[in-house]
């Protein structure tokens, strides 16, 4: 057992210990409340709350089984995001074979790239050479019809799906000196404020939501959910700064910049919903809706996070 | 012996790789999956049909339900006769009227009067149009007239078409659903056509409302 593997378990037994709180108060409120199991509310909170136990066995498993686990995860959480995504778009039968290739070849050499740890190219891969490629292959079917269309909104499933989420992963290949071997702390520090900060949100929001920040959006993003939830968010990866390279004042900031980083996405993401008149992504995970419904924040802050640790902290 | 595990592990298998493809979801909308004896119907697209519909089934359901396919596709080489015969417990029909030997209809009968449900396709053919659904062939009408007791189950299968459209060999993974309608029974004295736009109506209304055509959704 050695420093990363003891602050992992610390780690995790802090998230179990607040899933049993969780599923406790979900029990006692389904029981006080509407034991016949008819309030929706209620009902939807205990199957989030179910989501999150297998979320963080997922992750755990994930994380022990080193970087080729955290890998395949996240290649498997890309593949299920795009094939939501790609569900929505308009597209036509002639892009059957970009289409494809963005499944099958584009997605996982993004990932084989990550592996490889060649940053020049899984950088360029889907910016440059899919953005050059798909339409290429779209074209030679010769419609023409909505071609702009089809092609921006392939172009942005990769992007958001396979390029912002493989960033995940990347965070593992980052040399950050006296940090070594310590990596898959950065992707449980990423992750764990997004989500609490996603949970804060909504808690907050639900507590004392009463102006909203895009009403023709969202009407569950309210100011008070999004400075309560992001404040207490941002003191929670405070809080968590022992498990990163970053210094406490370091860390608020970072979990500052990723929570807002965060809240946008979900925005975003929430627009295209409204788009496309659908309520959620899929209907993958009980309670949360699709993948992307989950994943919308992380994608989001996971570029901008490798980043800013990268050229501040990282010696590649 | 070995035979029935290698069909298990196939069908096993195959119904993996749909999900795998489609993450299929069945939405049970006006009838529950219940161990009752049933013909399913549903709309035809692709050649994945009855494998979806066979996947989101639960196994104890899934095991007394036979597709009705053709033996001409079928029985066409070993692994073919395999898969239809062995994996699915296909129902198999010549749909060539000069070279078969059994009547279709009779076929058909004789796999209900065995217990089992059957999946159906009433269009008879894959529909290659843009319409939502072509005319219904008259073999469910004659099924619920010879077996009026057995419950007619409208099963539209949604977006498998632009998984793998015809001519292509690899899939596209996009979300799937199998949606289950109320069941229909051709009653006594009722006419063949009545029936028949009954079935595709009943058929039609699971579809999403943008599939619908404009025409019906006044009407409705």
């Amino acid at each position: 057992m050695n420093g990363m593997h003891a602050d992992f378990l610390t780690l995790l037994a802090g998230i179990i210990g607040l899933l049993i709180v969780a599923s406790g108060v979900g029990y006692a409120l389904k029981q006080r409340i509407a034991p016949d199991g008819n309030n929706a509310t209620i009902e939807n909170l205990n199957a989030r709350i179910l989501a999150w136990w297998g979320m963080t066995a997922f992750l755990a498993v994930a994380f022990l089984a080193g970087r080729g686990g955290v890998i395949l995860l996240f290649a498997f959480v890309s593949f299920a995001a795009l094939r939501e995504f790609v569900t929505l778009t308009d597209r036509r039968r002639a892009d059957h074979w970009a289409i494809a290739a963005a499944f099958f070849v584009i997605l996982p050499a993004q990932y084989a790239l990550i592996w490889c740890e060649w940053y020049g190219m899984w950088s360029a891969l889907i910016p440059v050479y899919a953005f050059l490629i798909l339409p290429i292959i779209a074209v030679l079917q010769s419609d023409t019809e909505d071609f702009l269309m089809r092609i921006s909104q392939m172009q942005w499933s990769l992007m958001i799906c396979v390029f912002c989420a493989s960033h995940v992963p990347a965070l593992l290949f980052l040399d950050i000196p006296g940090f070594e071997g310590r990596n898959v702390l950065l992707i449980a520090f990423l992750i764990v404020v997004v989500q609490l900060s996603d949970v804060l949100q909504y808690t907050w929001g639900k507590l004392l939501g009463r102006h909203p920040v895009a009403p023709k959006l969202s009407p569950s993003k309210t100011w008070e959910g999004l400075i309560g939830g992001v404040a207490s968010a941002t003191l929670i990866g405070t809080a968590l700064w022992w498990i990163t390279p970053f210094t406490p004042l370091q860390a608020a900031l970072m979990s500052l910049i990723i929570t807002l980083a965060g809240f946008f996405g979900g925005l975003v993401m929430s627009a295209i919903k409204r788009d496309r008149g659908v309520k959620d992504w899929g209907h993958m995970i009980a309670g949360h809706g699709g993948f992307i419904d989950r994943l919308d924040s992380v994608v989001f802050s996971a570029p901008i996070f490798f980043h800013l640790t990268r050229y501040f902290w990282s010696m590649t | 012996m070995f035979k029935q595990f290698l069909a298990w592990i196939t069908g096993n298998a195959i119904t993996t790789f749909a999900r795998f493809i489609t993450a299929v979801r069945a939405i049970w909308d006006g009838v529950e999956p219940v161990p009752a004896q049933r013909v399913y119907f549903a709309n035809h697209t692709s050649n994945g049909d009855f494998i979806l519909i066979w996947t989101v089934l639960p196994p104890n359901l899934r095991s007394r339900t036979r597709p009705v396919a053709g033996a001409d596709y079928w029985l066409t080489s070993p692994l073919r006769t395999f898969i239809g015969r062995d994996v699915f417990n296909a129902v198999l029909i010549d749909r060539n009227s000069e070279t078969r030997t059994d009547d279709p209809m009779q076929l058909i009968l004789d796999g209900i009067d065995t217990g089992a449900s059957l999946i159906i396709f009433p269009e008879g053919t894959r529909n290659m149009t843009d319409a939502p659904l072509l005319p219904f062939k008259s073999g469910i009408f004659n099924i619920s007239e010879a077996r009026p007791e057995v419950d007619l189950v409208p099963v539209w299968i949604d977006n498998l078409n632009d998984v793998m459209p015809k001519g292509k060999l690899v899939p596209i993974p996009l979300l799937c659903t199998v949606t289950f309608g109320a069941p229909i029974r051709a009653e006594a004295g009722e006419a063949r056509e009545d029936f028949l736009k009954r079935a595709e109506a009943a058929l039609l209304n699971l579809a999403p409302k943008d599939k619908q055509p404009v025409d019906a959704e006044v009407a409705a």
